[in-house]
This record gives structure tokens, sequence and C-alpha cells, in this order.
């Protein structure tokens, strides 16, 4: 009786403890929310998602422009990231066993570790350098180097739990090993790697130090691939850094526009996740 | 029963995984419309024989065979056969029924001729085989369903005819019905009987009973050799080796 006592007393202590490091752990999330929202809300208007940024003391204006740039950017990233990636994670898990897998396995740890400036240092040396100008292209080859990475590793550890029978009955048909990797074993993983791309989309649109030397900024429309463009969060950073408070109110904004952004993302992520598309069975 | 024509001809046959000899010396003849039974105790080596001969065996990383087996009087690892298009006159159905889960009751049966890039709408032949599979009457009004759908007997005569859609002249049955409930296995071996007709096929099994009754020939492996092979009302009523006997009667295994 008194065991079991006590066992209901431990019980009770470590929910509280446990229910205590939740709410500790919220604290900053909920802060960050609060902060930004608090002091963004007030800029928002319609004009501040479809305008132009308008000079020192000139009162309106908008980051249509910047939204615009991080949009771009971050599909061009796709455009050059996501084959590869998903390229390599199918190999690693496929083929991966041999040495150039596992060669192929450590470089790709080791680019995940990589900060994300010294990438976008690199961008620029590969990229901004030989064409002599700061361009959306640098940008967006910077932002699908930081994506790689992620992106291999996560469709590996998905393509591994595609089930082995499933491979076999596809080979035991007569399809060759290239078709049935693509068309049977990645088709099953696809509703899990969908997820795992809007996740690392949500992450390269909030990168700044990777496009701060590579697409720089833009203070107008831009849609050219050769020549520089805005992007929200190298907008939030100059605002941020500037010493007037009309840009500051602005800098907040944009934050607040960013992150819903990013929280869109995440959101159709975990809905794609629910639904049928990126269930396992 | 009569003398049928030699459909697979195997001599010889050693299989190996890594440093393990799991199939020793195996020489045997399966004979063409006909149903060969391969029994034995666990680990003897009877999935490994069933996938050497349609070289799924050699697709297991440190997996190698050797001797020869012969398709219709043709080295299957001949160097003008591809294992691609073997795979394609040898079908397989496996222990665990695999549909694809990503497509629709269909698409499964279509799925060998899709991937394989024939076009058409291949209506016609996704109903011969389901109907071949006995299969059509319980799924002709959710054809478009996933196949996860459908019960676990369903899904395996769903495999079974997507197995017949790229018309083999084999079809190997590793266990097919050992996941299953006995009213589904009746159903699997009635279709087993329906289908010789038209295929020769080759069937692992655990369950001597179901070797008893659906096969007309029957090979009993241990520890990866062949002991016997024959007339399956020979092998369990009058063997003529002891270990063969011991087995069939429930003396080991």
């Amino acid at each position: 009786m008194s065991a079991l006592g006590l066992r209901r007393a431990v019980d009770v202590g470590m929910t509280a403890l446990a229910g205590s490091a939740v709410l500790l752990a919220l604290v900053p999330l909920a802060s960050v929310l609060w902060l930004v929202v608090s002091k963004g809300a007030a800029g928002l208007s319609v004009a501040f998602f479809t305008h132009l940024p308008t000079p020192v003391g000139e009162p309106g204006g908008g980051v249509g422009n910047a939204i615009l740039g991080t949009l771009y950017m971050v599909g061009l990233a796709c455009l050059l990231g996501l084959p590869v990636g998903i390229g390599a994670g199918v190999f690693l898990a496929e083929r991966g066993d041999g040495r150039l897998g596992r060669g192929v396995r450590f470089v790709t740890d080791v680019l995940a570790g990589v900060p994300s400036i010294v990438v976008g240092i690199v961008a620029y040396g590969l990229v901004v350098v030989p064409m002599k100008r700061f361009s959306a292209l640098a940008g967006a080859f910077s932002l699908a180097l930081l994506m790689i990475p992620t992106l291999a590793r996560g469709s590996e550890e998905l393509v591994r739990l595609v089930p082995g029978a499933l491979r076999e009955a596809s080979l035991a048909l007569g399809v060759p090993e290239w078709k049935t990797s693509l068309r049977v074993v990645l088709r099953t993983a696809l509703g899990g790697i969908v997820t795992a791309v809007l996740l690392a989309v949500a992450r390269a649109a909030g990168e700044t130090a990777p496009l701060l030397f590579t697409a720089l900024n833009n203070q107008y429309w831009s849609l050219r691939p050769d020549q520089p463009m805005a992007s929200l969060t190298v907008q939030i950073f100059n605002y941020a850094i500037s010493p007037y408070e009309d840009w500051h109110q602005k800098a907040w904004t944009a934050a607040l526009v960013l992150l819903m952004l990013v929280g869109l993302l995440n959101l159709l992520a975990r809905a794609l996740t629910r639904s049928g598309l990126g269930g396992r069975r | 029963m009569t003398a049928r024509a030699p459909k697979i001809a195997v001599e010889g046959l050693h299989a190996y995984f890594r440093a393990a000899h799991v199939l020793r010396d195996v020489s045997m003849v399966v004979p063409e419309l006909s149903v060969t039974a391969v029994i034995g105790p666990s680990g003897c080596g009877k999935s490994t024989f069933l996938r050497c001969l349609n070289r799924m065996h050699e697709l297991t990383p440190g997996a190698r065979m050797e001797g020869t087996i012969r398709l219709d009087a043709h080295d299957v690892h001949g160097g003008d056969v591809d294992p691609v298009h073997l795979r394609r006159r040898v079908g397989m159905v496996f222990q665990r029924p695999n549909p694809f889960p990503t497509m629709s009751v269909f698409a499964n049966v279509a799925a060998g001729l899709r991937l394989n890039g024939i076009g058409g709408d291949h209506g016609e032949i996704v109903e011969r085989c389901l109907r071949q599979a006995a299969l059509w009457d319980e799924v002709k009004d959710r054809l478009g369903a996933s196949a996860l759908s459908l019960s676990g007997g369903q899904q395996q005569r769903l495999c079974i005819a997507r197995a017949l859609a790229v018309e083999p002249e084999v079809v190997l049955m590793d266990e097919p019905a050992s996941a299953l409930d006995p009213i589904a296995t009746a159903k699997i071996e009635d279709l087993i009987h329906e289908l010789k007709t038209k295929y020769t096929i080759v069937i692992v099994t655990h369950n001597m009973q179901q070797a008893a009754r659906v096969s007309d020939r029957t090979a009993f492996f241990y520890m990866g050799e062949l002991v016997e092979v024959g007339p399956t009302e020979q092998i369990f009523t009058n063997p003529k080796e002891q270990r063969t006997e011991d087995y069939v009667t429930g003396k080991f295994g």
C-alpha cells in the first residue's frame, strides 16, 4: 500500500517536472511570437505586400519586391537543389553501401555542418566573382547548397523506410532496377519527401547570411536571374541596422511577414504528412 | 501423370550467401504445365532455390550461384540473357502480399505493363488477370480504390493477378498462403489448380498437406540438398529415402 503511494507521489512529481520543462521551453517561442506580432502588426497593410520600399522619411511603401524575391530565389534554389539532393538521397539509400556511398555520406554530413555565412562566401567566389556582379542566381545557388545536405540525408532515410518487398515485387515483374528505384521506391517515399522539401524550403527562406553578398539587395521589382534581387531577410537586416525609427517599424513588419511565410510552409508540410500523401500506409 | 516436356532443367546448382553454402549440387527437372511443390524444414534452401530460377538470388549483396539452369533448353545465365527479360517470363509471388501501396487495384495489375513502358488502357488485360486470379467479382466495383483497402487474402490474389499480367510462362510462389487464414488459403489453392492449365508453377510451402493437395510433383530439400524429387503421391506414400519418410510423417522438421 505504501509502495503504491510512493509510486503515485513519484508519478505526480515527475509529471509536474516534465510539465514545467515544457512551459519553460515554450517561453522563448511565445515571446518571439509576441514580440514580432505586437511590434509588426502595426505596419501591416495591403500596400506593405504590394508596394516597393520608399526612401527614408517618405511614409508608406512596402516590401513587395522582397517577398517576390524571396519566393523567386527559393524557387530557383529548389530547381537547382532538389534534383541533386533527392538524387543523392536515392543513391545513398539504394547503392550507398560501397566506398563511393560512404564518401558521399561523409561529405554530405560535413556540408550540413558548414555555417551558412561560409556557404555564402563560397557562392560569392564561385558565382559572383566570375559573373562580376551580384545576382539572384548566386543567391539561389547558395540557398541550394544549404538545402542539398539536409535533403539528401532526409530522402535517404525516407527511401530506406520503403519495404524491400516492394522493390522485389517490381523487379520480379521484369522492371529494370533504375526504373524500380524511381517509379516504385521513390514514388512510395514521395509523401515523406515532399514534407522534407517543404521544411528545407522554409529553412532556406529564413536565411540571411548566404544572400548578403550574393543576391545583395534591390530597391525595385526584378525577375532577372543575372541581376541583384531583394529578399525579405536582407531587407529586414537593412531596415534593422538603420538609424531610422520608421525603418525599424518596417523591419518588425517584414519579420512578421517572413514568420507567416515560414509558418505557412510548416503548416502545409504538416497537413501533407497527415493526409494520405504523406502517410506510410 | 503423363510425362510432360521439361520447362526448367536445373543441373549441379550451388548457391552461396558470402561464405555460407546454402544449396549443394541440386539437379532436377520441372515439367511444363504442372505444379511442382518444394518442401523442407526452415532454412533448407527452398526459397533460395526458387529465387535462383528467376535470378532474384543474385540481387542480394554477397549472393552468388554456380551450375546451370535451363528454361526451354536455354541457359538463363547465358551471355545473351538479360535477367530483366527473364523475370518477365518467370514471374514471382511472395510470402507476404506486397501490392504497391501508392497504386489502385487497377494500377497494381497494370503495373508490370506500365512500368515496362507498354502503353494502352490495359482494361482487358486487367479484367482477364483479375478473373484468372479469382478476384474480379470481389473488386470489379472498386478498381480505383487503394490496393491496401483489400483484405490480406485479396491482396495476395491481387499480387497473383499482377504477376500474370506480364504474361509469364512460369510462376514461382514462395509460400503464397503462409500469411493467410484457411479460407483465403483454400482460394489460393483452388486458383493454383486453375492456373496450371496455362502456366508452369513452382510453389515453396511449409505445409505438407498443401503440397499434397496442390502439386503434381514434390521436391524435398534438407540442409541445402535435394533429397528426393518425384510424383507427389510417391513422395508422400512411398518415398525412396528414409529422410523424406521421416519428414513427411512428421518425425522431424
